[in-house]
């Protein structure tokens, strides 16, 4: 029980973050509306993605150092369960752009040929796309150690030049993505107003602490299918 | 030192003792932009620009696929127990630098001559043009190496590649539609960027080739 707090901690913050998400009070923005609760989930998904892909290369680095297999387990998991958040970021996105972005006169190809363009969007893109080709790369390995080394190697590797070009093209390219100035995804100081930031922090550790314990459980049944294989 | 230049040298050899690759990329870069300028003719600098670095990325594939595929297990054998990993990375990547500059020079002396010229300030996009071919080497580089860990194809270089140069690319087309405006400058701070990004790339790579190679 002393070991599950912090599950009981994710349940009872995304109970809040619901609660409080959505009956809080919020600013009245022009054309944000009421959308602007979407907040308490679209931003924190990415929040969580990105902590989880960390995660998941720290594991790799601690693979190569012992060439212990379950840091391999855990680095795979981490990434899979990012992947999963970085699609759920997506269309919770693409609820909130439908409401602000898209423009209502044109068709539905022309807005999502405008609005594929922002560069926090292909940011996103190409972190999910190099974290499947990680997956198609593990796939293609045959010997166990060879797969888990190998694809070590290619997580350090992508996530070095990744991160550095996810948080600097924003700031190079035109965006109608909030935070533009100098700040990837936003700017959580100014662009939030105090009532809102007491929900987005919880929201962020809660959803965090939520795709952790899943991934746990993905691990311990891989673990645990791992002995059986190998007794 | 002395170990980087011998490994250079060998193979230096090794590309004159087997000419058919060399001519082989050669011949890949004028038959892909002998295709496109039957394809379309005096194209505006918009899409010559997006061709031109589309097409040097498949040029470096190529290149650079066969620097870690050509050698056999037995000879990656032999130089684990004669060179260290930096200095065998490190003379990999120099080659296929210098491989890639030739090749990105070649295909814009091409370009310009079937596809016209756009250029407005002729001598920065040069130097673009030789970073950019830098750039992609540095990648394309390390990536053959787990390409042929893997005993895969240069298929899944480009599947691996594809996603972590496209930042880079973006910003070399960024810099090179400066290129192409008289009245645009090219910010210096993103050139510097560029080469911070493959400073970084050869650290990496320095890194993490120890874990590859040994078996």
């Amino acid at each position: 029980m002393y070991k599950s707090w912090w599950k009981i901690a994710a349940v009872l913050l995304l109970i809040y973050t619901v609660i409080a998400g959505f009956l809080g009070p919020v600013p009245k923005l022009q054309l944000l509306g009421e959308t602007i609760r979407n907040l308490y989930f679209h931003v924190c998904m990415w929040f969580a993605m990105m902590i989880l892909f960390t995660v998941s290369v720290v594991n790799a680095i601690r693979y190569l150092r012992g060439f212990q297999l379950k840091y391999d387990i855990y680095s795979r998991h981490y990434a899979i369960m990012a992947i999963v958040l970085g699609i759920l970021g997506y269309s919770t996105g693409a609820i909130w752009a439908a409401f602000t972005w898209a423009d209502p006169n044109s068709s539905i190809l022309d807005n999502f040929k405008t609005i594929a363009r922002d560069p926090k969007l292909i940011g996103a893109a190409i972190a999910l796309l190099v974290y499947f080709a990680y997956l198609i790369l593990r796939d293609s390995i045959q010997d166990i150690d060879k797969k888990a080394r190998i694809s070590a190697v290619y997580n350090i590797f992508a996530y070095a030049i990744l991160f550095p070009s996810i948080w600097i093209l924003p700031r190079i390219l035109p965006s109608l993505h909030p935070g533009n100035e100098d700040n990837p995804a936003l700017d959580v100081k100014n662009d939030i107003s105090g009532n809102m930031r007491i929900v987005f922090y919880p929201a962020v550790i809660g959803w965090t602490l939520l795709a952790v314990w899943i991934t746990t459980l993905k691990i311990r049944l891989t673990l645990l299918k791992e002995k059986k294989m190998m007794p | 030192m002395r170990h980087i230049f011998t490994l250079l040298k060998k193979d230096l050899l090794l590309e004159i003792r087997q000419q058919y690759s060399f001519y082989g990329i050669l011949l890949y870069i004028g038959a892909t932009i002998f295709v496109l300028y039957n394809a379309l003719e005096e194209p505006d600098s918009k899409v010559w620009n997006g061709l031109f670095w589309v097409i040097q990325l498949f040029i470096c594939i190529n290149a650079v696929a066969k620097s870690f595929l050509q050698e056999s297990r037995g000879r990656m054998l032999y130089f684990y127990s004669i060179a260290s990993p930096a200095d065998f990375v490190l003379a990999k990547l120099i080659f296929n630098s210098v491989l890639m500059l030739v090749m990105s020079l070649l295909s814009l002396l091409l370009f310009t001559l079937f596809l016209g010229n756009p250029m407005q300030k002729a001598g920065e996009f040069i130097g673009l043009v030789l970073l950019g071919g830098w750039s992609l080497s540095l990648v394309f580089t390390f990536l053959a190496a787990i390409a042929a860990k893997a005993q895969q194809n240069a298929a899944i270089m480009a599947v691996l590649g594809f996603p972590i140069i496209i930042p880079q690319l973006l910003l070399l087309m960024r810099l090179s539609s400066a290129a192409f405006a008289p009245l645009l400058t090219i910010p210096l701070s993103s050139v510097l960027l560029l080469i911070a990004l493959d400073a970084m790339i050869v650290l990496m790579a320095i890194i993490l080739f120890p874990f590859l190679w040994k078996d």
